[in-house]
């Protein structure tokens, strides 16, 4: 199959367009195909994509199973998975048929729901995959309409507000990249990511208005991608726009913006701000890493305090996204695998903590955390699973969430101990808030009223958290196979990374002194 | 068969937590207890088979990423069997006497809440965390075992879901805890970053080197085996609820008695011990972290035995009594005898669990009143247990024939063993003092527990105590063997943890010499270890009992060896041991007089004049009210932390992220509002959207086309 790439993109996109052109009717008949359309759809898209994942092979560190063919206007369309990628895509595929199956209630303009995250699917999958800038940024931008309608459409009663806002603010976040890319464009004469990784940026420094410019050009394009990536992840301060989108999208919305919308920031750094600006990334490393500490810190504490669930989750994602950053930007073996394995592992779990305030808010219609307390009562699967994603969310051993967090910290630690020491601090935070959280809502009597016929998890809500769990604890306790896949990629990236800075007369002096000592 | 110790917990717990439909409750009890009797036989069988020596069995891989590589793996040595040992044996005994304790709770609804098998569940849950943090062979899975024990305790803390008060204590056990887990992952990363390993086996084998390497961490550069030593000591702290981390323990008393027993007494709160023990060919190299240790582990010993002095909660009085006892393992671990840490750590496990596992046998006679101003006279209606509660009052206050060293109560071999170390590492110090004057407060209120409890007139509810009962078999039988433990523990292993070095080196697997005249020293490997073909151990089968601790024999003995060889690493400049046994009469007898001291006075005050207490209480308002309030330590993290914390939450968030919205869109009002507005308004008459959509499909079509249209070419 050459094409598998292309095949596993573009299957969601067509059974939108067959729902678009030959779904007729709003009736209950025509919802209820809708639906299963689109769960069979992404269902075989996963399948399909399983392929990829048997056929990738770890040991190769370049572009497998490429697509390189011409387009319109001398553009080129080029696809490829490597061990840094391939796993976003499972993660993509393996969301989205249970983001679909959560979506089962809704009763409001099914059809196009259904085509806006089918069409979301294709984007998302695309982004991954593109290995042409255009491509790239055309996915890259693209997702963001999907996203729009779903939030504006079928979210909460700020709806519009919110919508709007996470279009300006990621949007606004990607000029910047659009001009960083016509400015690579112009200097290495080609759009092609792959040639694009081998090419060396100027890193000269250079003088701008009187300011010195370490790092020159790298360090400028750096600065471009940051503010698209940067928005995307999100990170501290322009993490705003997160927490007012997930409060207002519906529960499916939120699922894959946590789970998988995010990644592409994180996504981003990896495919181009540490392989292609090394000089500017080492520049700027500090700074990132200045902003993580601060994102995990700030938002636990702001976690601690919020009174909505979603916005407690949402800002518990953006701390987690600030081991990752960190993580990138340590830029040595542990701090990459734990940045790769923290964003697969965190879309898993956050999806399911989503999902858990979404099973309640199907119930009850609020997500106000006063309005709760003693679901154990009556809902003892449900505290079950959610202890477990709460577990897993503060980064227990055993739960993948330890994984990530731990060979993060690791990495970093290697580089630079204050942004290891305070990040860690966010072990605590993150335990306190969490619980605090799960005691809230689960624990204690049940005495309201309200709450006194809340049922259980029915059977396909159960389903639906199944394989989210039984990934969670796998990760947590084998995760050989998931490392073994982006090990020698994130090998390759590393020592790239390194030579690049040798050659350009950067070498981060901590590691000298560590290999000094050994 | 390792294997079968370590995972039959886990099975046990799976059954019983989720198969307990299909068994039944009682089969799903029964199960999970058959399983840990298992791994209990299985623990003791390789404890007396099993050598000194070391031996790995590899289960799974784990993490790996670059140089870093973990195992799932056993590491079975000495003193992991001597944990295995103790955490099954107090596990299983546990776990019977569980189904006396649990056979009805008016905290649940009868017949619609299944709280036994969920109980139990958890209960074999912790038990296999524990024991993969004691059989780890490396740091990150001692870690996961770390925090398994946190989670176990979290959920048993908080098992009494419906009481505020329970799930309050569970959270602040599992955070604070998490406090000293930062410790002591900050250490793992220092030590992988200084060894480029988290095996023991590389990170001992580095431990000289990390004496001399220096790392910066933080503003400064240190020791790196100082840091390390001290962050993982963090760790331990948080774990084993020392001075500054303790505030979590006395809460956890919220669990079911039971709990209390397993894993605040017994198990978990001892796995700091067993950390420091673990590396100790680090801390050997670490002499400011071990002296900080040391002075950590004898204030928390005075601390927590100030504040048991005046407790009127059962159970609390045993917890500062237990967090009291932790501090007297520190303190041997500390002054390098880490022998003498694991020896009181094993015995303090069978009469703590039994303490504990009476004054529930005592909660569950008197319908869960657990004031203990509300007992008195208990002793005719609990006889059997008011025998155990005796037995193992002897065995903590440290009862023996004084001078023999060996011939008493289990707390009396290993309490004045620490003692003495404490004494020979500095005579007359401040670690002495405080443990000596410790051990007079804590056969003061472990004597004042006993009389209050079973001696006097019965007061409180008169009902209760018509109907106080003695508690079911299953209850009295796990007293019963732990009671063995309380009286024998000590005097048969005395000389294997705290006798001549030669014995004390064979035990734990130690190579250790003999002074020639010449002053060379022949190294002897203990049998069985695998290094000393050559000496094969000949010279130690002539050396004689010398149990009374003078040293008069003619072979002197010192430690040899590299740190990695034998399960503890006792550097051969740590003369600790020796030391200790040559401390003054005085000295020797110290503890014994501050047990009687105490004894007397709580005769005193609560047999021969019952009315002093309140007296004194009165008289000493300020002092009283600080003892009972338990320093104010919690007052003060309150102050310090806690709400400081939430108001910042609050000020960041209503500060800085709200006023960044809202200013925001203030900011540009000018601007984009209007444009926003209407834009906002025409997407709520749905034509935004509509374009919108049709942009995507547009989008979807397009792109779609292109590819089929490429890929013809």
């Amino acid at each position: 199959m050459g094409n598998l790439l292309s095949i596993v993109t573009f299957l969601p996109a067509l059974a939108a367009l067959i729902l678009a052109l030959f779904l007729r009717g709003d009736d209950a008949a025509a919802n209820r195909n809708a639906k299963w359309l689109a769960l069979i759809a992404t269902g075989a898209t996963f399948l399909i994509s399983l392929f990829i994942l048997f056929q990738f092979d770890p040991s190769d560190t370049g572009f497998q199973m490429v697509e390189d063919r011409d387009w319109l206007l001398g553009l080129k369309y080029k696809m490829g998975v490597d061990g840094i990628s391939v796993l976003f895509v499972m993660l993509t595929t393996f969301i989205m048929p249970l983001v679909i199956a959560a979506s089962w209630d809704v009763s409001h303009r099914v059809k196009e729901y259904m085509i806006a995250f089918l069409v979301l699917e294709t984007l998302m999958l695309g982004v991954f995959m593109a290995l042409d800038l255009v491509l790239f940024y055309l996915f890259f931008e693209a997702g963001l309409i999907p996203m729009f309608l779903i939030i504006g459409i079928w979210g909460g009663k700020d709806r519009i507000y919110a919508s709007f806002k996470f279009f300006l603010y990621t949007f606004l976040g990607s000029v910047l990249m659009l001009v960083a890319m016509v400015a690579m464009f112009a200097e290495a004469g080609t759009t092609d990511i792959e040639q694009l990784l081998t090419h060396n940026f100027a890193s000269e420094t250079f003088s701008v208005l009187g300011i010195q410019i370490i790092g020159g050009l790298q360090t400028l394009l750096f600065i471009a991608f940051f503010a698209s990536f940067a928005v995307k992840m999100p990170m501290w301060p322009v993490h705003t726009w997160l927490p007012e989108a997930h409060v207002q999208a519906p529960t499916a919305g939120s699922v894959v913006l946590a789970a998988i919308l995010l990644k592409m920031g994180g996504y981003g750094f990896l495919r181009f701000s540490l392989p292609m600006f090394p000089v500017g990334s080492d520049v700027m490393a500090n700074f990132v890493f200045t902003l993580s500490v601060i994102a995990i810190v700030y938002t636990s504490l702001v976690a601690l305090v919020q009174e909505d669930m979603k916005k407690l989750i949402a800002y518990s994602s953006v701390a987690h996204m600030g081991y990752v950053t960190m993580g990138i930007f340590a830029a040595n073996q542990q701090g990459v695998d734990g940045a790769i394995f923290q964003m697969i592992s965190h879309g898993f779990i956050s999806g399911a903590l989503f999902l858990c305030v979404g099973v309640i808010y199907d119930r009850m219609h609020t997500r106000e955390i006063d309005a709760y307390g003693g679901l154990v009562n009556r809902m003892p699967a449900y505290a079950l699973i959610f202890m477990l994603f709460t577990m897993a969310n503060v980064g227990l051993p055993g739960t993948s969430g330890f994984i990530g967090e731990f060979l993060t910290l690791m990495g970093i630690f290697q580089v630079n101990t204050w942004v290891a020491a305070g990040a860690a601090t966010g072990v605590i935070l993150s335990a306190a808030y969490a619980l605090w959280l799960y005691r809230r809502v689960v624990m204690g009597d049940l005495i309201k009223e309200s709450l006194k016929t809340i049922k259980d998890m029915t059977a396909r809500e159960k389903a639906i958290f199944a394989p989210l769990v039984v990934m969670t604890i796998w990760m947590g306790v084998y995760p050989a196979p998931i490392l073994d896949r982006i090990g020698p990629s994130v090998e390759a990236l590393v020592s790239q990374y390194d030579l690049a800075l040798e050659s350009a007369g950067r070498s981060s002096d901590v590691r000298v002194a560590a290999s000094a000592e050994n | 068969m390792e294997s079968i110790i370590l995972f039959a917990p886990l099975f046990g717990a799976l059954i019983a937590g989720f198969g307990w439909r299909f068994t039944g409750i009682r089969g799903a009890q029964w199960i999970s207890t058959g399983l840990l009797f298992v791994a209990c036989a299985f623990s003791w069988i390789v404890f007396f088979q099993h050598g000194p020596e070391t031996e790995y069995v590899q289960v799974a891989r784990w993490i790996e990423s670059g140089t870093l590589s973990t195992d799932w793996s056993i590491r079975l040595d000495r003193l992991t069997s001597i944990m295995l040992i103790v955490v099954t044996t107090v596990s299983a005994l546990v776990h019977l006497y569980s189904f006396g304790y649990m056979a009805h709770d008016d905290n649940f609804r009868e017949g619609e809440e299944s709280y036994r098998p969920r109980f139990f569940a958890y209960l074999s849950f912790f038990t296999f965390a524990m024991l993969m943090l004691v059989t780890s062979d490396n740091l990150v899975q001692m870690f996961f075992g770390w925090e398994g024990v946190g989670v176990a305790s979290y959920l048993l803390i908080g098992f009494y879901y419906r009481k505020p008060s329970a799930n309050a204590a569970a959270i602040k056990a599992f955070v604070v805890n998490r406090v000293g887990d930062f410790g002591f992952a900050l250490g793992i990363f220092a030590l992988y970053f200084l060894v480029d390993s988290v095996r023991f086996d590389d990170i001992f084998a580095a431990a000289p080197t990390l004496a001399e390497t220096q790392l910066t961490f933080l503003w400064t550069s240190w020791n790196a085996a100082e840091l390390v030593a001290f962050l993982l000591f963090v760790g331990a702290m948080g774990k084993s609820a020392q001075l500054i981390l303790h505030t979590w323990l006395p809460d956890a008393m919220e669990g079911p008695t039971p709990v209390s027993a397993l894993i605040h007494a017994a198990t978990m709160v001892t796995a700091g011990v067993f950390l420091v023990c673990r590396m100790s060919p680090v801390m050997e190299f670490a002499p400011n972290a071990t002296a900080f240790i040391t002075f950590l582990g004898a204030s928390t010993a005075f601390f927590a035995a100030t504040v048991g002095l005046v407790q009127t909660d059962i159970k609390r009085v045993i917890a500062y009594s237990t967090c009291s006892q932790l501090g007297y393992m520190f303190v041997a671990a500390g002054v390098g005898a880490y022998g003498v840490a694991m020896f009181h750590l094993f015995t303090h496990a069978f009469f703590k669990a039994m303490l504990f596992l009476g004054a529930g046998s005592v909660i569950h006679g008197m319908h869960h009143e657990q004031d203990m101003m509300n007992y008195g006279g208990l002793r005719k209606k609990l006889p059997y247990t008011f025998l155990a509660m005796l037995v193992g009052t002897l065995a903590i206050t440290g009862v023996g024939i004084p001078l023999t060293g060996w011939f008493g109560f289990a707390g009396f071999a290993s309490k004045d063993a620490v003692i003495e170390s404490a004494y020979a590492a500095e005579p007359g110090g401040f670690a002495f003092w405080a443990l000596v004057i410790a051990a007079l407060f804590t056969s003061f209120y472990s004597w004042r527990l006993m009389f209050l409890t079973f001696f006097g007139k019965p007061r409180g509810d008169k009902h209760t105590h018509e109907h106080a009962h003695e508690s079911p078999m299953v209850m009295l039988v796990p007293l019963g063997v732990l009671g063995l433990g309380a009286v024998f523990a000590g005097m048969i292993w005395y000389g294997s943890f705290f006798g001549h070095v030669d014995k004390v080196a064979k035990f734990f697997g130690h190579p250790y010499g003999e002074e020639q005249a010449d002053g060379e020293i022949a190294v002897v490997w203990p049998a069985g270890v695998a290094h000393g073909a050559e000496h094969g151990g000949d010279h130690t089968d002539d050396h004689g009992e010398a149990k009374d601790g003078e040293g008069h024999d003619d072979h002197h003995y010192v430690f040899a060896g590299q740190p990695g060889e034998g399960a503890i690493y006792i550097a051969p400049d740590n003369t600790i041991l020796d030391d200790a046994h040559k401390v003054p009469t005085w000295v020797k007898l110290s503890p014994f007089v501050a047990m009687l001291i105490g004894l007397g006075i709580a005769i005193w005050f609560y047999l021969v004049n019952p009315a002093l207490p309140a007296k004194l209480a009165e008289n000493q308002r300020p002092l009283y009210l600080f003892l009972k309030n338990k320093w104010y330590f919690d007052e003060i993290y309150d102050f310090l932390f806690i709400q400081p914390a939430k108001a910042l939450g609050r000020i960041l968030w209503k500060g800085g992220d709200e006023a960044v919205i809202k200013g925001g869109i203030n900011g540009l009002a000018m601007g984009i509002v209007p444009f926003f507005t209407r834009l906002a308004g025409r997407a709520q008459s749905g034509y935004i959207f509509t374009y919108a959509f049709a942009m995507v499909i547009g989008i979807a079509i397009f792109i779609t086309w292109m590819t089929i249209a490429g890929g013809a070419n």
